[in-house]
């Protein structure tokens, strides 16, 4: 008989609280698992010995302040029409020298700029079709799950001939930021909890280099609290064996391979790129750049937008929690100026952030 | 300026009231901040009505204007006298679906066993309101010595919600554009004051009732705990959510306990008359999945949350704007 979901569960913060090995610090890259991990309150459960850190899983967490610089500079223009999603658009500029306590898409809004915020990519096609006057401009920030969403929609729209339509991007791609952080002697991470929706895409192969070159246990983990602590039990038994390699635990869902027709659609449109992540810094080939041929429909050349250099909110300690070198509570700024209500930091803002999922989340204890 | 945040019900909505409006209107009856304001034995109340789409599975606008109102009557224990109704039309509005609007308050008016003995109509300029705005106020009478009020609410309460939580906010989100959100779900908006007549009838002894619109339950809770200074513990199992509301909600990233309800009501009652309480509300068609889902103890001000696996963690306030004009 198949155990009931509490059982299970029960079973294995058990059979994880047995380990008295070396102290264990896994990391997760995904805001999801980030935000179902602190919703059930899986941190408290896990014993000292064994850690669960949140990585640069929050696709607005990692995208850099000067990308909502630009952002909020394009939606000043009165052409323009914003669409992005809701996450976005309370991010902090960092432009405080313009506006107290500091820029947002929600502020330029309120303040009469065209900005909507949009489920789905798809929406800015509908928009740019339906106002043909407008330059619709979607904020393509995420990873592999997004990128060929977007990546679909300039292709539907060179198809269509649609003039007025384009991609401010930001998109990255996670195993080379994992492979840095492996690499790391800032912490040691001795495992990664991978991410269930970007591994959809990429398939379990990704991750190979990680457990072959820096001898990472990778787990692929679901999202039910149940899942995710399938998950670190996988990783603990590998770390215990002194093994390392890619163990698929969301069979269900991800295949290997992935899904090539994602890619291929993804790889039509980009080519990979450098990109800065906050936090980490410019990291090679972790980004996806319009490629020439759909130039018209890259924002950052559509549009000429000069902005001084980005500076991050002062005491804003975001880059070291998406490196997971610190624990958002120890950062000054959390929960006393920096809120969900009043963010400094992104990690503060999306409902997937770090900083934001553990303050709307406070656990104390089982 | 002015934000959506400022709309959420969360706790910036909280800060724009005590910033901006206790500081110059306050008096003693306002600063109670409760469903209704209660003067002598009648209760006042009012609300704006805003919700986009105007038309949502199980309920529109119309619907929404008056049972919001009633059942903010009903959360003090009142029973409604009449209902006011102000109407601010934007130019252009086809006059059917007023008419549908209108007629759907009607039929909302004689469930709730309440009429509508005055109203005002404004018109403005296409583009300065979105179709119609309805504003409604309420009078009601108190009857005997049932008093709810949240800062009533006592350690060793049992916490009641009438039925499962969530369907009215991922209901209205369904028809949005653009949401992907695919099944069946219908708004709970309904009069509720049946439940708190049946409560009365069944002698229960209810300390604190409220209606978790905006904000969802999570709000409704911490905003008790708060009024009386309990802590409250919750079971998250207890919670009953409808699966494809659940679903909704992890697909949006939401939680439900944050969702809005339009048909629900939190009710604080002492131990001993809880399973009374909980018959009493089964025993009618809107209360048929009440539920026990915690209980109220000494303490810190606040909420704590027992997760499926054990875990405690502190519940917080709303913030940001989660469902943007979802009542």
């Amino acid at each position: 008989m198949t155990p009931a979901p509490g059982d299970e569960a029960r079973a294995l913060v058990a059979s994880i609280g047995r380990w008295d090995g070396r102290p264990l610090t896994f990391m997760e890259v995904c805001g999801t698992h980030t935000m179902a991990a602190a919703r059930a309150g899986l941190r408290s459960l896990l014993p000292p010995k064994v850690r669960l850190v949140s990585g640069p899983g929050c696709p607005v967490c990692v995208t850099p302040v000067g990308y909502v610089d630009h952002a909020i500079a394009l939606a000043a223009r009165p052409e323009i029409t914003l669409v992005t999603f809701g996450d976005l658009v309370r991010v902090p500029g960092s432009r405080r020298d313009l506006e107290a306590p500091a820029p947002t898409l929600a502020r330029a809004k309120a303040r009469g700029a065209d900005v909507r915020v949009a489920y789905s990519p798809l929406e800015a096609l509908a928009i740019a079709r339906a106002e043909p006057a407008r330059e619709v401009v979607f904020l393509g920030v995420g990873f592999e799950t997004t990128a060929p969403t977007i990546a679909a929609v300039v292709i539907a729209a060179a198809a269509e001939g649609l003039a007025n339509v384009s991609v401010l991007g930001a998109h990255k791609t996670m195993p080379e930021a994992m492979a840095l952080l492996a690499a790391s002697s800032e912490l040691t991470i001795d495992g990664f909890l991978c991410p269930g929706h970007v591994s959809i895409v990429t398939g379990p192969e990704v991750y190979a280099p990680l457990a072959d070159r820096f001898h990472k246990p990778c787990v692929i983990a679901g999202f039910e609290p149940v899942e995710i602590l399938r998950g670190v039990d996988a990783l603990v038994r590998q770390a215990a064996a002194g093994r390392a390699f890619v163990e698929n635990a969301y069979p269900g869902a991800v295949r290997a391979g992935g899904n090539p027709r994602a890619r291929a659609v993804q790889d039509e449109v980009f080519e990979p790129c450098d990109a800065s992540w906050r936090g980490l810094g410019v990291i090679p080939g972790s980004g996806l750049a319009m490629r020439d041929r759909f130039a018209r429909f890259d924002a950052a050349r559509r549009f000429d937008v000069r902005l001084p250099a980005p500076r991050e909110p002062r005491g804003c300690r975001c880059g070291d929690v998406l490196r997971g070198a610190i624990d958002p509570t120890e950062c000054a700024l959390f929960g006393t100026s920096c809120t969900p209500d009043t963010p400094d930091g992104a990690c503060m803002v999306s409902g997937e952030g770090s900083c934001a999922a553990r303050w709307q989340n406070l656990e104390i204890g089982p | 300026m002015i934000l959506m945040g400022h709309g959420s019900g969360g706790r910036l909505s909280q800060e724009l009231i005590a910033k901006h409006f206790l500081p110059k209107l306050g008096n003693g009856v306002l600063a109670e901040l409760g469903d209704s304001a209660v003067i002598g034995d009648l209760a006042l109340t009012t609300d704006a009505y805003v919700v986009s789409p105007r038309f949502f599975p199980g309920g529109d606008l119309g619907r929404l204007a008056v049972c919001g109102t009633v059942n903010d009557l009903a959360m003090v224990g009142a029973r409604p006298i009449g209902l006011t109704a102000a109407f601010i039309l934007e130019e252009g509005l086809a006059l059917d679906e007023l008419d549908r609007i209108v007629a759907s308050m009607a039929e909302a008016a004689r469930e709730a066993g309440v009429e509508i003995v005055a109203g005002d109509t404004k018109v403005v300029a296409r583009g300065a309101a979105d179709g119609v705005f309805i504003t409604t106020s309420g009078v009601g009478r108190l009857v005997g010595d049932f008093r709810p009020a949240p800062r009533r609410a006592a350690a060793g309460d049992a916490v009641l919600v009438s039925g499962t939580i969530g369907d009215h906010g991922v209901a209205v989100m369904s028809c949005r554009k653009g949401i992907p959100l695919e099944g069946a779900f219908a708004s709970d908006v309904a009069p509720i004051g049946a439940l708190v007549e049946a409560l009365r009838a069944a002698r229960v002894e209810v300390h604190a009732l409220r209606d978790p619109t905006r904000g969802g339950v999570a709000q409704s809770l911490l905003e008790i705990a708060h009024a009386a200074g309990v802590r409250v513990s919750i079971d998250e199992r207890a919670i009953p959510v409808k699966p494809a509301v659940r679903a909704a909600c992890e697909l949006l990233g939401f939680d439900p306990l944050y969702v809005a309800n339009e048909g629900k009501r939190v009710a604080f009652v002492p131990e001993a008359d809880a399973d009374r309480a909980i018959a009493a509300l089964r025993g009618h068609p809107l209360g048929a999945r009440a539920t026990r889902i915690g209980t109220a103890t000494a303490g810190d001000p606040g909420c704590d949350l027992v997760t499926p696996l054990g875990a405690r963690r502190s519940l917080r306030m709303a913030s940001g704007e989660l469902l943007p004009r979802i009542c």
